[in-house]
Parts: C-alpha cells; structure tokens; sequence
C-alpha cells in the first residue's frame, strides 16, 4: 500500500487517535497519568487458552489491587488485553498494534512460547519491556535485553526435586523414561539426565516412547529387571499417569521412587492414575497450598474473585504485574520503555507469591523450587515433608 | 523377565489382531480398504466407557453395547461410503478416501462430544485380579483380553467355515458376480460382513482401553497403521493370518524395545512389512488369491 494514501480504517483510527490526543496530554500534564499495558494471552486457541485465561485473571487482579491502592502515586495502570487464540501470526500483528498504535509502556505475555519468539523480537526492536508468565522454552530470553519471563524453566527446579530423594530416599540408581517426538518431554529428559549426572547417580536404564503410546508394559518390564531405586519421567500427564499405573500393575517395589516433570502438575495425573499416583514427586516454582503469606492472600482474592483456584500460571503472572509495575514506579514514566526495562532488570529481592526472587543475568526469575509430593487420596500435590 | 515380556507382547499382540481380523474380513470380501476402522475403533471405546460411566452397566454388559453399536457404524459405513459408491461404479480407491473422510468425521464428532483429553474407566469397574506364575505377573484383565479376543476370532472363523451363511460369505469373496449368479445374497452379505468388522473394530476398542486405561479421540490413528501392518504380514483378507500376524506384531514390538529401544520399534514393524512385501508378497500365511477369506 502506498504510504501516502490512507485506508478507511486507518483514516478512522488516526481521527479516533487525533480525538484522544487532547485528553492524554491533559492528563500527563495534570492529576493522573495513566500507563498502559499490553496483555496478550491466549483466551480462545485450545489448552493454551486454560493458562491464557488464567494469566490473564491473574494480572487483571493485580493491576486492580494496585490501582486501588495506589500504589505507583499518580499513575493508573491500565491493560489492554488481546487475544492471540494461540496463533502466533495474531501474536505478532497483536504486538505490532500495542507498540505502534497503542502506544504500550510494557507487555505481559503472550502465553506461547512459539508466539514469543514471534513477538518478542518486535517488543525487543521498539525498546519495549515483555515479562512473560507461561514461557518456559529454552533461550527465550536470549531474544534480548528487554525479555523477562517469570516462569521458571525445567532446569531451575528438577536438580532440587532429585537432591531431594537422593537425601530422603538414598535413592543411587536410576532409570529415566521420555517421550522421544515431543519438544517438551524430549527437553525436561536433557534436563534430567544432566541432573543425574551431576548429581554422580547411576543411570540404569534410559527407555523412551513415543506420542500416543498407552502401553509401557515392555518399557518397565526392562526397567524393573534393573531394580532401579528411582524412575524420572519426562512424560506428559497422561503418559506420567499409565506408566505409574502400569508400574503398580507389573509389581514394582513399593521403594521405588517415581520423579516426575513440570508437565505432570496436573489434577490430570490423579485423574488417570488413581491411587498410583500417590508419592511422586514433582518440582515447582508455586503450588495453591504453599505456605507463604502473599501467597495465600493472592490465593484468597483471587478465589474471591473468580471462584477457583489459580494454577501456577495466574501466581507467575500476578507476579509479573506487581514487577512491571514496581519498575514504572521506580522509572516515573508511563511511556518510557527502555526507562521501565532499565528499573525493571534493577529489581532483586522481590518478595513476591512466589517467594523471594530476582533476575538472573539471562532475566529468567530466580526463584526457590518447592519440592511436592502426590496425595492420591486428595488427589493434589503437597509439600514434600523435609529431609 | 523374559516370560513377562511375552505376556506384555501377547496381550498387545491379541488387540492387534481382533482389529486386524475385522479390517482383513471387509478386504478379503468386499475387496476394498476401510480406513474408517481406526475411528469405529475409537468409538467401540468410547461407547464401552460411557456405557459404565453413565448408565452405570456391569463391564460385560457394557462390552457387548460397544461391540453391538460399532457393528451398526461399521453398517453405517457400507450405506453411507461403499454403497453409494459401488452402485456409481466408483474405483475402489475412492472407498478408502470415502472412508478415511468418514473417520475424520467421527473424530470431530468425538472431540465435540467427548473432548479431547485422555480419560479411563472408574476403579469399580475394574477387574483388580493379579496372577503370579513365576517371575511373570498376568493382570486379570490380559488374560480376559486375551481369552476374548481368541473366542472372537475362533467364532468368526467357525461362522466362515461351517454355516452356509460363512460359505455364503465366502462366495462373495471369491467373486461378487458368481455370487450374485448362484443366488447369494451379496447385499444382505455385504451388511453382515461390515457389521462383523465393525464389531470386532469395537472389540478391539473396548479391550484396548480397559487394558490400558485410555479413551481419546486419536486412539484409532495408531492402532489404524498397526492394522495395516498385520494386514500386510498374515496376507490380505487372511483372516487366520491376520490372527497370527495381530499377536506376532505384539511380540515383535515388545521384542524390539527390548532389544534396541522404542525408538526403533515402528522402524522394526514396518521393516518387517517391507521385508514381507519384498520377500512373500502374499504376506506370511496366504497360500492363493482366489482363496480370500
């Protein structure tokens, strides 16, 4: 399209923009200024939407709380909230229209790792800070200097959970299962077999399967002549969930020690395993029961609120929003965004539902494991009693 | 472990070749591909499942409700698909599109109704029992799995053997025409025998999933190609050689992660399919052509 004629859309919305205009200078110049931040989460698109959504309540609440506290003096914070419907074609014109159009200071998101190493790349060229709340994908804040994710990556959490039964259990010998044609399973296996080295255990046996696959009899028969002390899957829930089952079926030793992956917090793998599932145990940033007073007052607002229980997504997220808005605090800016990027890589020791954290040199949050532990009978994880 | 394992393959093995003993029959007869099979599969799993889950049926009752409603799609295929198509004079590899396009169909109608996540049956409906014969543990529901899918198949093989129905069956396969000329019922026996496959598919779906306690939309695209494979090693429209074929892919695939890994275990399966096309293009058990079904 040739720049110097405008679409009728265009036309509108530069008109709609010019009608504005009064009314944001008057405001920056008097009582209130008002940042504005762009909140791409999926909310339509399949599974994607289930931790879009909840991101997306999560920040929503966090952003009310803090306006209504007033938190940041005279600055409202207000989201603009677009749905990519997990297409990272829409993630990336959703993206191009908050920096260009909207004029966002920041953007929380989007949900989809894919969608980020779309996007991102845009926020990163226009100087404007992203936090993402669900990525965990590997290097994903190598896209630059203005990429932060709140998420915590398989890597920072699985050495704690193995640490663990190594001290609980004495566990020595080990044998690891994982799907072999999926991106995440086949990531949380590397993480877990550099955690098995490093942590000098013996790996017995390592078997694999591939997507779809509903019978690990022969898998576990191989790995049960082994007689390993523990078995670490990196295996999706419903995956996770036969091979427990499974194990039981083939008479595993009660003593075996089953540690599983980020993917296997599901109230799915309770669902599918039943009783089998009781005792695994699993690494995560945040759990609903965690003992930790933020926490439990984000819990309960946000129960109050939306009449369930946020996951892990919605703390990562409402995490993610106080941050952002702790740094426009500090930077005193609603339209700055390399000001906000700079105060916000300044944060450390924040104390967030997560617990205390801060950015590592690479903006991926720093943040304590937890380590849980099945409970077949309440079908839910809980904190893992301590060594 | 080595008995173990023979168990783990042999109960795969058995689901293998009920599936496989359906898909065969409606080729050997009708000689055509169904590849809708893979989708009435699914179904069989999931009306077994709902059949206990919601109107709260005992396991063999529910059974016999899956086995029953996947004949009637299994007939539905032959009106909607290879019917319409026959009497058109369409070439036959317009009823395997006409068939794969009606199994995509009853998979979204299942995500739609069903979603798409993995679900199982309730504990009450299971059958707990375990049997230790030496270092092998046989569950229960492996040895039922394995007893009803031999009486399936033995049933169907009395039925084409000894009544006149089965000769009559027999005669279509061998010839649709000669059939028709020596007054066979060919559209009475085209019904029958994709209501028998059809069933069978459903069978096959309903000890799949009790066996390993998943029902999913997808279930029926794995098990599809498996069918195909043993299709191919027991000799098309072979149905003794399908039943042979079914078990013997079972202990290859458990055979072959045991001795190089899972990763290999389709390269194996389908490597032995090639290496039976290249060596007894027939497949392993088929004597003649004209002796089809």
């Amino acid at each position: 399209m040739p720049p110097a004629r405008l679409s009728r859309r265009q036309a509108i919305a530069l008109s709609a923009a010019v009608a504005l205009a009064p009314g944001t200078s008057l405001g920056q110049a008097g009582a209130g200024k008002v940042a504005k931040i762009g909140l791409v989460q999926s909310t339509t698109g399949g599974s994607a939407a289930l931790y879009g959504t909840e991101q997306k309540q999560a920040i929503e609440l966090a952003f009310d709380e803090i306006n209504d506290a007033r938190t940041l003096g005279d600055i409202t914070l207000r989201a603009l909230h677009a749905d990519d419907g997990a297409d990272r074609g829409q993630t990336v014109n959703i993206f191009q229209r908050l920096i260009r159009q909207d004029k966002v200071v920041a953007i929380l998101g989007p949900s989809l790792s894919n969608s980020a190493f779309a996007a991102d790349p845009l926020a990163e060229q226009a100087g404007i800070p992203v936090v993402a709340s669900s990525n965990t994908a590997p290097n994903l804040t190598k896209i630059g200097n203005f990429i932060f994710r709140t998420s915590v990556p398989e890597d920072q959490v699985f050495p704690t959970v193995l640490a663990y039964a190594v001290k609980k259990h004495g566990v020595k010998r080990v044998a690891l299962v994982y799907g072999l044609d999926d991106a995440l399973t086949r990531g949380a296996h590397d993480v877990q077999r550099k955690a098995v080295q490093d942590l000098g255990l013996e790996p017995v046996g390592i078997e694999s399967y591939q997507r779809g696959d509903v019978d690990f009899s022969a898998q576990l028969t191989k790995i049960k002549a082994q007689k390993p002390d523990a078995i670490i899957l990196g295996a999706l829930a419903e995956e996770a969930a036969a091979i427990l089952r499974q194990a039981k079926q083939l008479g595993f030793d009660e003593k075996v020690v089953f540690v599983g992956c980020n993917a296997n917090i599901s109230a799915k793998l309770f669902e599918l395993a039943g009783p089998a599932a009781n005792g695994i145990l699993v690494g995560a940033a945040w759990f609903a029961g965690y003992d930790h007073p933020k926490s439990k007052a984000f819990v309960e607002a946000y129960r109050k609120r939306y009449g369930s229980t946020p996951d892990i997504y919605a703390a990562q997220g409402y995490d993610a929003a106080y941050l952002i808005a702790e740094a426009i605090r500090r930077a005193d800016t609603v339209t700055d965004g390399r000001a906000v990027r700079d105060k916000l890589a300044g944060i450390q020791d924040f104390e967030g539902v997560l617990g205390r954290f801060g950015w590592s040199a690479e903006r991926d949050a720093t943040v304590t494991p937890k380590v849980l532990i099945g409970d077949g009978q309440a079908k839910v994880f809980v904190a893992a009693p301590a060594v | 472990m080595i008995l173990q394992q023979l168990v783990n393959g042999l109960s795969l093995g058995a689901v293998y070749a009920v599936f496989a003993v359906g898909f065969t029959l409606v080729f050997g007869v009708l000689n055509v591909l169904n590849l809708s099979q893979g989708a009435v599969f699914m179904w069989g799993a999931y009306v077994g499942l709902e059949a206990v889950r919601t109107l709260q049926l005992p396991l063999p009752a529910a059974m016999a409700v899956a086995v029953v409603a996947a004949g009637i799609l299994g007939v539905v295929t032959e009106w909607l698909v290879f019917r319409p198509l026959q009497r058109r004079g369409a070439h036959r590899w317009m009823g395997m599109v006409g068939s794969l396009a009606l199994a995509r169909i009853l998979i979204g109608a299942a995500q739609e109704v069903f979603g798409t996540q993995v679900v199982r049956y309730p504990d009450s409906a299971l059958i707990d029992a375990t049997i230790v014969i030496g270092a092998a543990r046989f569950q229960g529901l492996q040895v039922v799995a394995f007893g009803v899918a031999l009486a399936m198949v033995l049933a169907l093989g009395i039925l084409l053997k000894f009544t006149n129905f089965g000769r009559a069956i027999r005669t279509v396969a061998f010839d649709e025409t000669v059939a028709r000329l020596v007054g066979v019922p060919v559209g009475r026996v085209r019904v029958v025998t994709f209501f028998i496959s059809g069933a069978l598919a459903g069978g096959a779906g309903g000890l799949w999933s009790l066996l390993f306690q998943s029902v999913s939309p997808f279930m029926g695209d794995t098990i599809l190609l498996k069918g195909l494979t043993v299709l191919i090693l027991g000799g098309l429209g072979n149905v003794v050689g399908a039943l042979v074929g079914g078990l013997l892919l079972g202990l290859v695939e458990v055979g072959s992660i045991v001795a190089v890994g899972s990763g290999f275990r389709d390269a194996v399966g389908f490597g032995l399919v090639l290496l039976i096309l290249l060596t007894r293009p027939t497949g392993l058990f088929a004597t003649r052509e004209a002796k089809r079904a």
